[in-house]
């Protein structure tokens, strides 16, 4: 029997519960106590060890170290060091941190918490996207419950320590994710990511030290708190013997599940589970009976994986052996046999055009021309060249080529590379299909009249 | 000179201030500034970007500049009194989110991004509204509306017509 059938949730515990989200069922089910004793027995760098060896990678899309990411703040600093919560998650098929906001706030905020604590940070924002309006009020009602509870606010529970947690409300933009974007966005400019280094522990809000995690993240923190090391690293994904440079992919995940499938949801699972295991086990399977003809891994920027790929283990190593950018935020996207790729990929491409930010031209351009060429193609006007127009687009823009400054220009490259080359096929199938009479063209055509993205 | 009639009430001044403690530095009261005008007045107009920079001891571009970078913001005037917006993002549009969008822009009279001439409601495409479970989706004012089909979006709009008609 695979591990998934006897996994019982965890970040998911209050799901289902009534009056889950409040803080006396929170404490009812173990919640905050081991905040209050690790208060007391813990020093801040022990409490930063505990995390770094449990193996935590973050949540939200890059898979970096928590624990690691925290030992890079200057040691003694003076302060003031400051916690920036991301909660904007934007990436088309992911709302997990919505599920956690929603249904169990207390556990994202103990998390917060005891982050804070380790990385000496009195401060600590929530970024908050515009769109989850109820996230906004769960989340500031727990934060009052919090601090009715002595939990929040001056010297909690007489440790010395304190701590103020503030909600900051996004303005619906994607970059707002990233988290030097997030960053300038916080301090009140337009959120246009920094170069880096400096990265945001030596010098982030207001100049100063500062850790961006997400919120599944802080859900994982107050687990780890809870139930310790040795726990967390029974579930998901050991790390390779023969690589050392592979730190694992430990503890439970929550993959969101949409698309065509019979049950979509936030369903919570070991890190390394398939997706065939995910939409067959949790999903009743893919809807009306069809047949998947491709699988989003983790969110749109991370590609596709085909039918014959289902198979892969969606832990942080398992999509890139396929050809996808990653595990991202483990939000898979199922889309059946019915459905054109040329759709997907103009869809795909619309996002990204609306969503650059423009600070750097190979992105701004690069998305927008992407998204006319997908224009022209639907339009019948398409040409078997620009399929290599396109890949030639994909691998000049993004930090990876080198030519940005963030990544979310990798995001847009990646499907578009990843589905030309997977469905290359279908793709001049279209074309000649549409465009009879000039599918071998290579001259330049003019453009389509202006594409309105936004 | 007579000065203008201000746009900011003192309730939303003291709003403001009253969310200063919590920032470092003015600049960063920019951002919940612009929402609460917006909340209030639906379109945060220029005289109104102007007071707020006098607030915050910034250049009224600086103020302008955030705002527009953020195409949330109206500012030539306001939204409809309903902001209706319809995910067209991947999850959505597998299962009929653009379809939805046109139904509804169709029966309204208007194209996606523009507001009823009697400005009961606008009506937006969005990206990915994080509720991909309910696909398709769309969040108007604080509602959630989920599995959305051809009928619901008639119900919803009939519902904002009789409301504010």
């Amino acid at each position: 029997m695979k591990s998934f059938h006897t996994f019982r949730p965890v970040l998911l515990e209050a799901a289902g519960i009534e009056d889950g989200f409040s803080i006396k069922s929170y404490r009812s089910r173990g919640g905050y106590a081991p905040l209050e004793r690790l208060l007391v027995e813990k020093k801040p760098s022990e409490v930063v060890e505990l995390v770094k060896s449990s193996g935590l990678r973050g949540r939200g899309g890059a898979g970096f170290m928590t624990g690691l990411k925290w030992t890079f703040l200057p040691k003694d600093h003076l302060g003031p060091i400051y916690l920036c919560v991301n909660a904007d998650e934007s990436e088309p098929g992911t709302f997990n941190n919505r599920i956690l906001m929603e249904e169990d706030p207390h556990q994202v905020l103990e998390g917060i918490i005891i982050s804070a604590y380790a990385t000496r940070a009195s401060t600590a924002y929530i970024y908050l996207r515009y769109e989850y309006p109820k996230s906004w009020d769960m989340l500031q009602t727990a934060i009052d419950e919090a601090y009715q509870a002595g939990l929040l606010g001056d010297d909690i529970k007489g440790s010395g320590f304190s701590l103020d947690i503030y909600l900051h409300r996004g303005a619906a933009a994607y970059i707002c994710g990233e988290e030097t974007g997030l960053i300038e966005s916080l301090e009140g400019k337009r959120a246009w990511p920094r170069i880096k280094p400096p990265f945001p522990a030596i010098e982030g809000a207001f100049r100063k030290p500062t850790v961006v995690n997400n919120i599944e993240t802080m859900a994982c923190v107050a687990q780890i708190a809870r139930r310790g090391i040795e726990w967390f690293q029974s579930i998901g994904i050991p790390a390779d013997p023969n690589n050392p440079r592979d730190p694992g992919s430990y503890g439970p995940k929550l993959y969101c599940l949409s698309g065509h499938v019979e049950k979509p949801g936030c369903y919570e699972a070991p890190l390394g589970i398939t997706a065939r295991e995910l939409i067959e086990h949790f999903g009743d399977g893919v809807w009306k009976g069809r047949r998947a003809k491709a699988v989003i891994p983790g969110g749109i920027s991370m590609g596709l994986m085909t039918e014959d790929e289902l198979d892969t283990p969606l832990d942080f190593a398992g999509p890139g052996t396929v050809g996808c950018l990653g595990l991202g935020t483990a939000a898979v996207v199922v889309i059946d046999d019915t459905v054109s790729i040329v759709d997907f990929l103009h869809n795909s491409c619309r996002f990204f055009a609306h969503e650059s930010c423009g600070q750097c031209t190979p992105c701004r351009e690069g998305t927008s021309w992407s998204l006319r060429m997908l224009e022209r193609i639907r339009a019948g006007k398409g040409r078997l060249r620009d399929l290599d127009l396109l890949t030639e687009i994909g691998d000049t823009m993004g930090m990876m080529p080198g030519s940005t400054i963030c990544g979310l220009a990798d995001g847009a490259a990646w499907p578009i590379k990843n589905s030309i080359t997977k469905f290359r096929d279908e793709f001049e199938d279209y074309i000649k299909q549409t465009n009879p009479n000039g599918y071998m063209e290579t001259d330049p055509v003019p453009a389509l009249p202006i594409v309105t993205t936004h | 000179m007579i000065a203008n009639p201000r746009i900011l009430t003192d309730g939303m001044v003291a709003r403001i201030e009253a969310l200063a403690s919590r920032y470092p530095t003015k600049q960063a009261l920019t951002l919940p500034a612009l929402h609460i005008i917006h909340d209030e007045l639906r379109h945060v107009p220029l005289e109104a970007v102007v007071e707020i920079a006098q607030l915050l001891d910034l250049a009224p571009a600086e103020v302008q500049d955030t705002l527009t970078f953020y195409q949330f913001f109206y500012q030539e005037k306001p939204h409809g009194k309903v902001r209706a917006f319809v995910c067209r993002s991947i999850s959505c549009a597998l299962r009929g989110g653009e379809q939805v969008l046109d139904h509804l822009c169709k029966k309204a009279g208007i194209n996606p991004g523009e507001t009823t001439s009697d400005g009961t409601i606008t009506i937006e495409a969005a990206e990915c509204l994080g509720a991909c479970d309910f696909a398709p989706c769309m969040l108007a004012g604080s509602d959630l509306h989920k599995d959305l089909t051809h009928e619901k979006a008639d119900a919803f709009l009939e519902s904002v017509r009789r409301q504010n008609g």
